[in-house]
């Protein structure tokens, strides 16, 4: 996870087209810029950074239903819950799957867990385009083999 | 007037916080109703969910940008009811057209 860059997935565990879920895993940072700000004395992961990897894991997922063809873009937040505080050091475990395939948009439920403990959750939309820029789906392809997304996994009809 | 338009007309006044009474089926959702692009998500979200099908957004916003189509087809209500039971009947026949791009 590196806050700074907006990369906050470490390792796709594992994607299930059929089901249209995913699970990922992400390493929070021990120490970050981010966390002198929010809060001094108190580190803790903000609420926003949580739903951005929550958004991210579903983004994932859908890039691997639309086999890289079209690029997702978060467009709704709804029900967004932060259960828990979430801190330096610890793995996060999220969960995401789709509710429904759009034309052009697709819903996402999602969750966050650190070990059993369930920190945040939350409905996403997202509006799905073509890669608006060739650079952009250079920069996905690497993150996909970086983060170890099953590339077989896009075989599917 | 037809349950479907009834229908969409509800979720239009949940989904957007607009006064049921003032959505006629010659409401167009976007010049009359002032419904945005995100907003309208959020209804087709929900009338495809409500009606079994997946409405065509991009295939029909492609039609008006080519000047195939007008907005009036698809966003005035009692228009997008028609389309509506287009679709559904199109998915209940099995023809497979119930769904779009």
């Amino acid at each position: 996870m590196q806050l700074e860059y907006f990369t906050l997935i470490d390792r796709i565990v594992d994607l299930n087209i059929g089901d249209k879920t995913i699970v990922v895993e992400a390493d929070v940072p021990q120490t970050s810029t981010i966390f002198e700000g929010h809060f001094p004395g108190y580190p803790i992961m903000p609420g926003v950074l949580l739903t951005e990897a929550m958004a991210q894991s579903s983004g994932w997922l859908l890039l691997g239903l639309m086999k890289f063809e079209r690029m997702p873009f978060l467009a709704m937040i709804k029900e967004a819950k932060m259960r828990g505080f979430v801190n330096p050091g610890e793995v996060l475990t999220i969960e995401a799957k789709v509710e429904h395939e759009g034309s052009g948009f697709a819903v996402t439920s999602a969750k966050v867990r650190v070990g059993k403990e369930l920190k945040c959750s939350a409905d996403l939309t997202f509006r799905h385009i073509p890669f608006p820029h060739p650079d952009l789906r250079v920069h996905m392809d690497a993150m996909a083999k970086k983060i170890g997304f099953p590339l077989q996994a896009l075989t599917h009809d | 007037m037809s349950s479907t338009f009834e229908q969409i007309a509800n979720i239009i006044a949940e989904t957007c916080d607009i006064p049921r009474d003032t959505i006629k089926p010659e409401s167009h959702a976007i010049d009359d109703l002032g419904i945005d692009s995100l907003d309208f998500l959020d209804i087709a979200f929900a009338i495809d969910k409500a009606f079994g099908i997946k409405m065509p957004l991009e295939k029909w916003t492609q039609e008006v940008n080519d000047g195939k189509a007008t907005t009036e087809q698809y966003f005035v209500l009692k228009n997008l009811a028609d389309r509506i039971d287009e679709l559904v009947a199109a998915k209940n026949a099995g023809t497979g057209t119930a769904s779009g791009s």
